[in-house]
């Protein structure tokens, strides 16, 4: 198959299959759609990395461009009235204001400007394409698998939820299908199309379940992302203006830092936007009341992948500027803020929400950067974070529906209710903070990269910080799953077949992807970043060899635990010899009965989400006007 | 580069090594303290005796942890020993002990499982530290490799002033001395009883025992980085550093954990700033 | 050659003790009497404990500590009672609310006289102990669960330290 059509293909296949699950009749039906069309999904994409594997950058020109661009702008000003519509209805006067604004910008370009604007190549596709296809295809396709599962019992135990189903297949693969377009598009009106479908997909999902908190919380989310939305709009206008029409991707990187800042600017901070980054890192906690497979795709995968891939892309624009600092220093700043915040949360969807934005403000940070080495670091960042959060939330998903709650403290002693998963999640955990696996390794490569950048100091040492802090909340997570309690019963065989099958594969790629990653960096991310760079990043061979070894030994040693082994006596704990039955109750004072009850430190007096919230607002709201402010000085000034 | 006979000797030699310092800890503490205190030999007397006792468990995984946790820091030293990444030696350090909380946690004791809250957070205190050492002696000697930085004939400690003073205050976290011993120490504190190592017990406590000694020689060997350009005056370093370390153990009462997080987190940005800062100047970046 | 004898650790309660016979016991550890130099160490951690040094009588509140203490203790492991109440109950005897001396509930080992024991002779009862912890290393004796036979319901469903 040719590369255009493969690449046509996989933008418009998840959108056949989104029209058909829309109108499946039965739950046998629409999870026959799903499962061959993640099947084929995956495969596909797997087969276009095997197609353009060391071939390079490729541009391609897939589809008409006119026509598309018209259909595009149409469907684009049918969500604007959709959602307009939705906005009176709803009295959300910001979002009909940014919607109007968005819609006027973008027919006064229609009309003005749309007729003279020729891109020489719409689609094209390069390794960093293939990673984020990869990733749509393989962790996008799985989720949409797991789904079936958990839609199935989320509908049973919340029978007061109107069934809408088929609604939220449609949604997830026609947001599959946008981000598939989002990442193979070149022409930056296809972006933008993309990139607001995807906003639509979210704003939809979020408010899934019709209550008044999801419905705040969608629109909450979509004010934000539209706000985004309109500096995008507003880079295209001014490139149709002032730019000489350039509104091709690889047009605008190959065309220098002058020209480029201002919409590079603009775009970033459409970028910051839906990457959640701080000060508009509210919408994606409040994003965790839709179910969790949105969750996992949207908010933690992939959509929000979406907004650091686009900056990533336009890094080269932003080495070495200022511009590019201050988007850094945001980057960094919410990094250190939204980790320490992670440290008071119980709620345990908030603390994996908290943590990627963490981790998108450090893979920001390193797009700020722009060395060779930040972007390594950064795609290493993407990929193994896109495995990782998506296991945990999918695992926590499962958890939550079988003992009804999403705190940490009621995870107490997993590892004997439910051994299985516990082990996923705590492979999942393992993934996010230790060594050798995968964002220990993208960590690394980051402190390297920041030390080697000019004034990197800074960026190092907020990274030490937020790196410690990362240990503190996911080891006390970690440490409550794997507590040997032992009055707890095993309600593990309830799991739906969905929710293994996806949760396996996940905990398996975890364990490959961080044997193969050499392979990775030098097949793909190697020549990427010679193509853009003129550099390669290593990481030596001795080192690798060290990893492996390190791996090794943490699969050996668990599984040394399966065999048998001698039973030892047993004791009871240690409570200042009190006598405690096997559960933990013992006799108080006056004989009453008390049940131990051992909870987390959240230290909410140092680490409070109020506190350090507000600081994230102000510092990171300072630092975006300085770097627009900074861009457009730029631009101005010779 | 990575030589392995190194590590091969450290894995033999640092135990010995390490439960001689902590001998001569207690004989020097035992003088400071006008008594006369145990004989040297009395860490090696400690754990064979451990090894001597029963194998008694709260549940069967605490073993496992024991056993990781002592691996984890063989290896850890032996990289480091061998010449290693000194980056790579503080997040398989980092992996070594959060084994030895995990072990904690397991046991859902209450004192064992305070211990484990309280370790997290001395790690929390000393880890922003321990990175920008790392970071500092990168900048100092333009290599990460610990084969390298000992090598160097670059004066790490005239450039590195700062970083060498706050690691030094996490050096007392690290090696469990008072005033910083928040989740557990050799002494006879026992408010929260033995904090991490309460619920252990015999050979898995002889484990945990030998598994300090090691930490404690690698410990020493990143003080020893700071002077590697003169083995002697190295070797005096460690020495005067770890008497210090013993005077301060005694002259000082255990502080809160705010008091250890906060005090450690702010020297840790001055020092790194100033210093980093001042390398940078010094480098021609400005 | 066994380390047992060379590095003691011990654990100190006070059962129902004037506190007396504690004092004392904690005197050893001064650099006065410094029995740190024969590697004794005082852990409050039954588990790491070898020999179990109790003062003071056995009564209602204490009953079910003693076990659990003496149960989560590791084998091989001594009782040292000290002073006389440990022993026999002391002046207390013929109290209503006193049960005697400690080996009323647990096998002791050694006992040390006096009311308050002298530091010497609680050094020389901790002494003799060590023998008899290495005695019963050699012969490799393991102490089953104590399980306290005494009626009273209010804690019927506890485990007493031991396994269950």
């Amino acid at each position: 198959m040719q590369l255009a059509q493969l690449l046509v293909f996989l933008i418009l296949f998840p959108l056949i299959t989104a029209v058909f699950v829309l109108f499946a009749r039965k739950g046998l039906e629409r999870g026959l759609i799903v499962k061959l069309s993640a099947l084929a999904i995956g495969v596909i994409t797997v087969g276009l990395l095997l197609m353009t594997v060391d071939k390079g950058a490729l541009q391609v020109q897939g589809l008409p461009g006119e026509p598309v661009t018209l259909l595009m702008f149409v469907v684009e000003m049918l969500i604007a009235v959709f959602i307009l519509y939705l906005g009176i209805v709803h009295r959300k006067w910001l979002v009909v204001a940014l919607i109007l604004i968005q819609s006027a910008m973008m027919l006064y370009f229609e009309l003005v400007y749309a007729g003279s604007i020729e891109v020489a190549s719409n689609l094209f596709i390069d390794e960093f394409s293939n990673i984020m296809a990869l990733i749509i295809g393989i962790i996008g396709s799985l989720i949409c698998v797991y789904s079936l599962g958990y839609m199935k019992f989320f509908h049973e135990q919340h029978p007061e939820v109107k069934d809408r189903q088929n609604v939220f297949f449609f949604m997830m693969f026609v947001f599959l299908a946008a981000m598939f377009g989002l990442v193979f598009s070149n022409n930056i009106i296809w972006v933008y199309f993309f990139w607001e479908v995807t906003t639509l997909c979210s704003f939809i999902l979020i408010g899934y379940t019709k209550t008044e908190e999801a419905t705040t919380n969608a629109f909450n989310a979509l004010w934000m992302n539209l706000l985004g939305g309109v500096a995008f709009a507003g880079a295209i206008l001014y490139l149709a203006v002032l730019g000489n029409g350039m509104l091709g991707l690889s047009d605008l990187l190959a065309s220098g830092k002058v020209i480029a800042l201002v919409p590079a600017t603009l775009i970033g901070f459409a970028g910051l936007t839906k990457a959640a980054q701080m000060p508009f890192s509210s919408w994606l906690v409040g994003a965790m009341v839709a179910p969790t497979p949105v969750s996992a795709l949207l908010h933690s995968s992939t959509m929000v992948k979406a907004g650091v891939y686009i900056l990533v892309r336009l890094a080269p624009v932003f080495q070495a500027t200022f511009t590019g600092y201050m988007l850094a220093l945001v980057g960094a700043l919410t990094f250190l803020i939204a980790s320490g915040i992670a440290i008071s949360q119980s709620n345990a969807k908030r603390v994996l929400a908290y943590s990627t934005i963490a981790n998108l403000g450090l893979i920001v940070a390193c797009a700020g950067i722009g060395t060779y080495e930040a972007i390594w670091a950064a795609v290493l960042l993407i990929v193994f974070h896109a495995i990782s959060k998506s296991l945990l939330f999918l695992a926590v998903g499962t958890v939550e529906h079988r003992i009804r709650s999403r705190d940490i403290d009621d995870m107490t002693g997993l590892i004997i209710r439910m051994p299985k998963i516990a082990a996923m999640m705590v492979i999942g955990i393992a993934g996010m903070f230790l060594a050798p696996f995968g964002m220990l390794i993208s960590k690394w490569a980051a402190i390297r990269a920041f030390i080697d950048a000019p004034y990197g100091f800074v960026f190092v040492i907020i990274l030490a910080f937020g790196s410690a802090i990362t240990v503190f909340f996911w080891a006390k997570w970690m440490g409550k799953i794997l507590t040997v309690t032992t009055d707890s019963k095993n309600i593990e065989g309830e799991v739906d077949r969905h929710e293994w099958a996806v949760l396996t594969c996940l905990a398996g790629l975890s364990f490959i992807t961080t044997f193969v990653f050499p392979v990775l960096s030098t097949k793909l991310l190697e020549p990427f970043l010679l193509a853009n760079y003129g550099h390669v990043a290593l990481l030596s061979q001795d080192n690798i060899l060290i990893m492996m070894m390190m791996l090794v030994l943490l699969v050996i040693l668990p599984a040394s635990t399966l065999l048998p082994g001698r039973r030892h006596r047993h004791v009871s704990p240690y409570m200042g010899g009190r006598t405690t039955t096997q559960d933990m109750r013992f006799s108080g004072s006056l004989g009453i009965q008390k049940k131990t009850v051992l909870s987390n430190y959240y230290l909410t007096d140092y680490f409070g989400e109020a506190k350090l919230r507000v600081w994230g607002i102000w510092l990171c709201s300072a630092l975006i006007g300085i770097m627009a402010v900074a861009a457009a000085l730029r631009e101005v000034l010779p | 580069m990575i030589n392995p006979a190194w590590a091969l000797v450290f894995a033999l030699v640092a135990p010995v090594a390490g439960g001689l310092v902590a001998g001569i800890d207690r004989k020097i503490t035992a003088h400071m303290q006008g008594r006369v205190g145990p004989s040297i030999f009395q860490p090696f007397y400690d754990v064979g005796k451990l090894f001597e006792k029963e194998q008694a468990v709260v549940n069967e995984t605490q073993t496992f942890y024991a056993i990781c946790y002592l691996v984890f820091m063989i290896f850890t030293g032996a990289l480091f020993f061998a010449g290693g990444d000194l980056l790579l030696v503080i997040f398989a350090l980092t992996l070594a002990q959060i084994f030895l909380v995990l072990g904690a946690f397991a046991a859902n004791s209450p004192y064992s499982y305070v211990g484990a809250e309280r370790e997290l957070l001395q790690i929390l205190a000393y880890e922003p530290m321990v990175i920008l050492t790392a970071v500092g002696m990168f900048v100092a000697t333009k290599s990460f490799n610990v084969s390298d930085i000992a090598a160097s004939a670059s004066p790490v400690i005239l450039l590195l002033p700062g970083i060498f003073l706050g690691f030094l205050y996490v050096l007392t976290i690290k090696l469990r001395k008072s005033p910083f011993d928040i989740s557990t120490s050799h002494h006879a504190h026992q408010e929260i009883v033995k904090g991490v190592t309460t619920e252990f017990s015999g050979p898995s406590l002889g484990l945990i025992e030998v598994t300090h000694w090691y930490e404690v020689v690698l410990l020493l060997g990143f003080v020893y980085l700071f002077f590697g350009f003169s083995p002697l005056i190295a070797a005096l370093a460690v020495a005067v550093v770890y008497i210090l370390e013993i005077l301060v153990d005694n002259t000082n009462a255990r502080v809160r954990w705010q008091l250890a997080v906060r005090s450690s987190w702010l020297i840790a940005a001055v020092v790194g700033l100033v210093n980093l800062a001042g390398l940078y100047v010094l480098s021609g970046g400005i | 050659m066994t380390y047992l004898a060379k590095s003691p650790w011990i654990i100190h309660y006070d059962a129902s003790s004037c506190n007396g016979c504690d004092i004392e016991i904690l005197a050893c550890l001064t650099p006065m009497y410094d029995v740190e130099r024969f590697g004794i160490i005082n852990t409050g951690n039954p588990k790491h404990a070898d020999i179990f040094v109790v003062t003071g009588s056995v009564n209602e509140h204490n009953r079910e500590v003693i076990l659990n203490i003496y149960n989560q203790m590791p084998d091989p492991k001594v009782v040292v009672a000290v002073g006389i109440c440990a022993t026999s109950g002391g002046v207390f005897r013929e109290c209503y609310n006193v049960a005697g001396g400690i080996d009323k509930l647990i096998p002791v080992d050694v006992y040390v006289m006096g009311c308050a024991a002298r530091p010497e002779s609680i050094i020389d009862g901790i002494v003799t102990a060590l023998g008899i912890l290495e005695e019963k290393r050699s012969k490799n004796v393991h102490s089953a669960p104590v399980t306290d036979h005494h009626e009273n319901k209010e804690h019927n469903n506890h485990s007493q330290g031991g396994a269950s």
